[in-house]
Order: structure tokens, then sequence, then C-alpha cells
């Protein structure tokens, strides 16, 4: 990936991101989704284009998904 | 799903997708977990809470081992962060078990606590040993921080004018203030909102609206694409 391309996917907003509040609130049913084979990001686009865009609630999201799976 | 309209925010919005039934039926060991922690003999709740404690305290240490590596907290005070986010998560679950319908698993409720107790601590406690002091101001990290290399890249001067440019202009103060401390100083988003006394999300928010600003401002000159998401 190029130096532009990386730039710019850092500057991409995705206007179906709900936010951290709204994430935070459903991550619990969002991991739960993930673990037992749903498609989370499909279910629940707005919340997965939040979890790739914001770093903290990306981070929450994988240290509850270990958490539940025991990894 | 209800899409964020043009020009407003993340989160600003009830998103349908969201939507859940209030009530579902528990899954065994979600209903065996309620039933103890809300029994009425005594010694029943007392070692469920036991044993709900235990897991807590094993989540957060785990946790707080797995960020260790993105925050200047250490040692005994790391371990001390863990300790406290499961004794408030404790006092949050127990306090809010009323409201458990099943959405989830319960481990998955209530671990979700632990991890968000786990971020929020690690933020306020990044403040006894900061690496960067707010409002340092590091301009000379931009291109690092952006991941654009003047000496590589012809039109890296005027990508970071730019930039700069719309930092200065078209951000308010408290705005700028935000981005300066998160992008160019690195600062942790979570850190940052205990500093301020700010959510997440209202931090989020800022830096949400200024890279929409300076992508816009690039593409009106001419460096990127203007087949961004927004366009999607």
């Amino acid at each position: 990936m190029s130096e532009l391309e990386r730039l710019d996917r850092f500057l991409q907003t995705d206007p179906r991101d709900v936010g951290c509040e709204e994430a935070m609130a459903v991550l619990n049913i969002y991991v739960d989704h993930t673990v037992t084979g749903g498609d989370a990001a499909e279910r629940y686009p707005g919340v997965a284009a939040h979890l790739a865009a914001c770093g903290p609630c990306g981070e929450d999201f994988t240290g509850l998904l270990l958490a539940v799976t025991g990894a | 799903m209800v899409a964020t309209p043009e020009g407003s925010s993340p989160g600003s919005v009830a998103i349908v997708e969201l939507v859940e039934p209030t009530e579902r039926e528990l899954d065994a060991e979600s209903a065996d977990w309620v039933r103890r922690l809300s029994a009425g003999d005594g010694t029943r709740r007392r070692e469920a809470e036991g044993e709900l404690h235990a897991r807590l305290v094993r989540i957060a240490l785990a946790e707080v081992n797995r960020r260790s590596g993105s925050t200047p907290v250490t040692g005994p005070e790391l371990t001390d962060v863990a300790h406290q986010a499961a004794d408030d998560a404790m006092l949050a679950i127990l306090a809010k078990l009323k409201d458990f319908r099943g959405e989830s698993r319960f481990f998955t409720w209530a671990y979700r606590f632990v991890i968000l107790e786990v971020s929020g601590k690690l933020g306020r406690h990044y403040w006894r040993n900061p690496p960067v002091a707010l409002d340092a101001g590091q301009w000379e990290n931009l291109p690092d921080r952006l991941g654009i290399n003047p000496q590589q890249h012809a039109e890296a001067a005027g990508i970071l004018a730019e930039v700069g440019r719309v930092v200065q202009d078209e951000l308010t103060a408290h705005q700028r203030r935000i981005f300066v401390a998160i992008v160019v100083d690195g600062i942790p988003l979570d850190a940052l909102a205990a500093r301020l006394g700010l959510q997440r999300n209202a931090v989020y928010k800022v830096i949400f609206d200024a890279r929409r600003k300076i992508r816009r401002a690039l593409v009106a000159k001419g460096y990127l694409d203007d087949q961004g998401l927004e366009q999607r």
C-alpha cells in the first residue's frame, strides 16, 4: 500500500459509522454473533464500520472476543 | 438501517440495525448465573459472586497484560488497574443484573463491563507518567503520524501544508486541541477523554469530523481521489 493510500484510508469516514456509544452498547451482542459464526459485520454494518475506524473501540472488541473465547 | 445524514456525526441518530428483541429466553448457563446471583439464599449468592469476581479478575489481568505494550502504566500499577477494574465491574454487574435480558450470553454481557473498565482506567492512569504532555504540539512528528515522507514523496509538502491549513482555519480551538493531541502528539483517545472530562464518543466525533474535512480539502487540491466511502 502506498503512502497516499494509507493516508486516504486514515482519512476515510464511513457514513454508516454509529460512533462509540452505540457500538459499545451492543458490543456483547456483536461479539456473541461473531463467536457463534454469524456474519456480525453484515448484520451490524454500522458497528463494523465503527470498530474498523475507532482504535479504542476496536481494542475493546478484541479484548472481549478474547475474553469469551478464552484465547 | 438508518445512515448518518450528510454533515452529521457518528452516533447522532438512532440506529435501526441495533434494535434487538428486548426479551429472550436465556440459555441454561446464563439463566443459572442470573438465578444464583439473585438468590435469596445469601450463601448461594455469595458463592456465585465470589466465583464471578474471580473470573473478572482473571479477565482483567489478561486484558491489562495484552495492552501493556501500548500504555505507560506498568508493573504493580498495572495489576492494581486490573483489580480495580474487576471490583468496579462487579459492582456494575450486580447493579444492572435486573436489566440483563439475554441479548447475549451472560458472560459476554458481564465481561464487557470489565473490558470497558480496563479501558477507562488505563486512560486515567496514563497521566501519572505521561510520555507526552497535553498540548505539546509536536508538529514535526506529523509526517510520521500520517505516514507521509517528504523525502520520498514529491507531494508531501503540499499535503502537510494543506492538513495544517485545515486544522488552523476550519477547526475550532476545542477541535484543534483534540486533533493535535490525538493525531499530532499521539495521546491515546481514552487518555485525552479522561483528561478533558469528555466521553470517548465526543473525542472520536471531533477526529471523525476533522478527518472528513481534511480529506475533502485534499480531494479539492487533487491530492486524493474523490471516490471515498462517503460517495459509495
